[in-house]
């Protein structure tokens, strides 16, 4: 590993200055994938921001009903949280669907915001990446892409984002709080990670010296019922080939509240708003699944490696929302 | 250079680190404490798991000045005084392992599993230990020997670790009834 200096913020205020003062500092949370890249060469700081030691390690509930989590949380912890599994069990169980548990010991909540995607071409420092090295092309493209994404993609990249997570994230409306020494601001989750475009480099809102601080979730309705489902080429420890995120309130036999996310089949975490919109008002039947899964996926761009997944986020879409209807949320 | 304090196996320690050193090359190179082998140096396989306050952590895969102010139980911090950790005995007594070298991680994520879970199922264990793996046994038997450890530690006999750090995070729920579910032959430590 390339040498870098090391400093343990003693608070944010100290943290965001140190990163904003130095173009070649970043912060380090668990580690789980920075110490990684950076043991490939492939993220180089001068200057590593140890935060771990701020007091952003606590899920409070919010006098709305809502949660926060601090960006510290760590991701077992968050998993485990009664508050989590009793109000938003999707996230529970997309949690637990990542990683293992070593990992999930140290990884956070923000720094699980912020990993990077599991591409390999993007870990190839021999293979063309766009996203590593700007301008250099993309392997992927017309190489082994069986677990790259078909939607929100562009000519410079196809990397699917890795994270478990941020699909049920997407699926809350959670609302990520960053601060930096111009202040604190609120990025839905929408809007935090940004498809690839002509700059895969960028993936997020942020600016290098902004600090994920916390992340908020709105109180919902309907998140109470709500699972996970990661379908991967084997049962555990592999990243999802597809996953769907989703919470579903019926009355009456129709669709009354519905929220809808998808991984592993996208460059960024998915909502699934044309799959929504679909179903709201609509008969909660098999067919009406079948129908809102088709309308997500229209968009939907397939290379000879992972067309495939196409039909495969159909039925899981399809299966999930099933298995809600008649299941609930998992035990 | 930092310097870094840690207790280890319940030893402390004070090492000046570069901050690219990784914890298992603390461990075994600076400390001596080579129960803990690489592995896949890349986070993936397990073998290197450590308890990091008493939750399993990948030591190849975390620096050293990560754990700063950190108790860090190893594989060689669970026997007391020549006997083992009943996880250790159950390991020995189902055979659950060939080579040997996943052993120690897979031990260390056991102890881990059982904090939250002390009496996990087949399911429970297989999925609890995903981030170890083994190249030999087939998993069989380290699934047989994990359920096996946990009713020795569940059946109150104490058969905690050695070092005074590693007690809470390593001993698991101590106490109890003495009566528990039979563990079998001689799997409790005396």
């Amino acid at each position: 590993m390339r040498p870098f200096a090391y400093l343990s913020a003693p608070d944010v205020a100290t943290a965001v200055r140190a990163v904003a003062d130095d173009p070649g500092a970043k912060f380090l949370g668990g580690g789980t994938n920075l110490v990684d890249l950076m043991r490939t060469g492939i993220e180089r700081p001068d200057t590593v921001v140890d935060i771990t030691s701020l007091p952003l390690a606590e899920v409070e509930e919010r006098p709305d009903g809502g949660v926060r989590i601090g960006a510290l949380v760590r991701n077992g912890r968050l998993a485990a949280h009664p508050l989590i599994r009793a109000r938003y069990p999707v996230l529970s169980q997309a949690v637990l669907a990542g990683a293992s548990a070593q990992l999930r010991n140290m990884a956070t909540v923000g720094g699980n915001l912020l990993q990077r995607t599991r591409c390999p071409y993007f870990y190839d420092r021999t293979a063309a990446c766009n996203k590593r090295e700007p301008g250099s092309g993309c392997d992927a493209i017309g190489g082994f892409n069986r677990s790259h994404a078909v939607l929100g993609v562009s000519g410079s990249c196809i990397a699917a984002h890795p994270s478990d997570m941020c699909v049920a994230l997407a699926a809350l409306d959670a609302v990520v709080e960053v601060e930096s020494v111009r202040g604190v601001r609120r990025v839905p989750l929408a809007s935090f990670h940004r498809p690839p475009g002509d700059t895969p480099h960028v993936e997020t809102d942020l600016s290098p010296d902004e600090l994920v601080t916390a992340v908020e979730l709105p109180p919902s309705p309907i998140a109470a019922n709500s699972r996970y489902r990661k379908v991967r080429d084997r049962a555990s420890y592999a990243f999802a080939l597809v996953s769907v995120a989703a919470a579903l309130e019926v009355r009456d036999g129709a669709v009354t509240g519905v929220a809808l996310a998808l991984g592993g089949v996208a460059t960024t975490p998915w909502r699934a708003r044309e799959a929504e919109r679909a179903l709201l008002g609509a008969p909660a039947t098999e067919e009406s699944f079948r129908r809102a899964a088709e309308a997500e996926l229209a968009p939907a761009t397939g290379l000879p490696g992972n067309t495939f997944k196409i039909e495969l986020a159909r039925r899981a879409v399809t299966a999930t929302l099933r298995r809600l209807l008649t299941e609930g949320s998992p035990a | 250079m930092p310097e870094v304090t840690v207790t280890v196996d319940g030893v402390a320690y004070e090492e000046e680190v570069e901050p690219r050193l990784l914890l298992v090359h603390l461990l075994r190179d600076r400390l001596g404490r080579t129960g803990t082998p690489i592995g896949c140096d890349t986070g993936n396989c397990g073998s290197c798991t450590v308890l990091l306050d008493g939750r399993s952590a990948k030591s190849c895969s975390v620096l050293a000045v990560q754990a700063d102010g950190s108790d860090v139980v190893t594989v060689e911090g669970l026997a007391s005084g020549g006997d083992l950790h009943p996880m250790q005995r159950a390991f020995h007594e189902e055979h659950a392992l060939q080579c040997g070298y996943c052993t120690p991680g897979m031990i260390m994520a056991a102890i881990d599993l059982l904090r939250d879970d002390p009496d996990p199922s087949e399911e429970a264990v297989r999925r609890g230990l995903e981030g170890n793996l083994c190249r030999c046994t087939g998993y069989c038997t380290i699934v047989r020997a994990v359920r096996r450890g946990a009713r020795a530690m569940s059946g109150g006999r104490d058969a905690g670790p050695g070092g005074e750090a590693g007690g809470e995070a390593a001993g698991g729920p101590a106490g109890g009834e003495a009566a528990g579910e039979p563990a079998g032959e001689g799997v409790a430590a005396p």
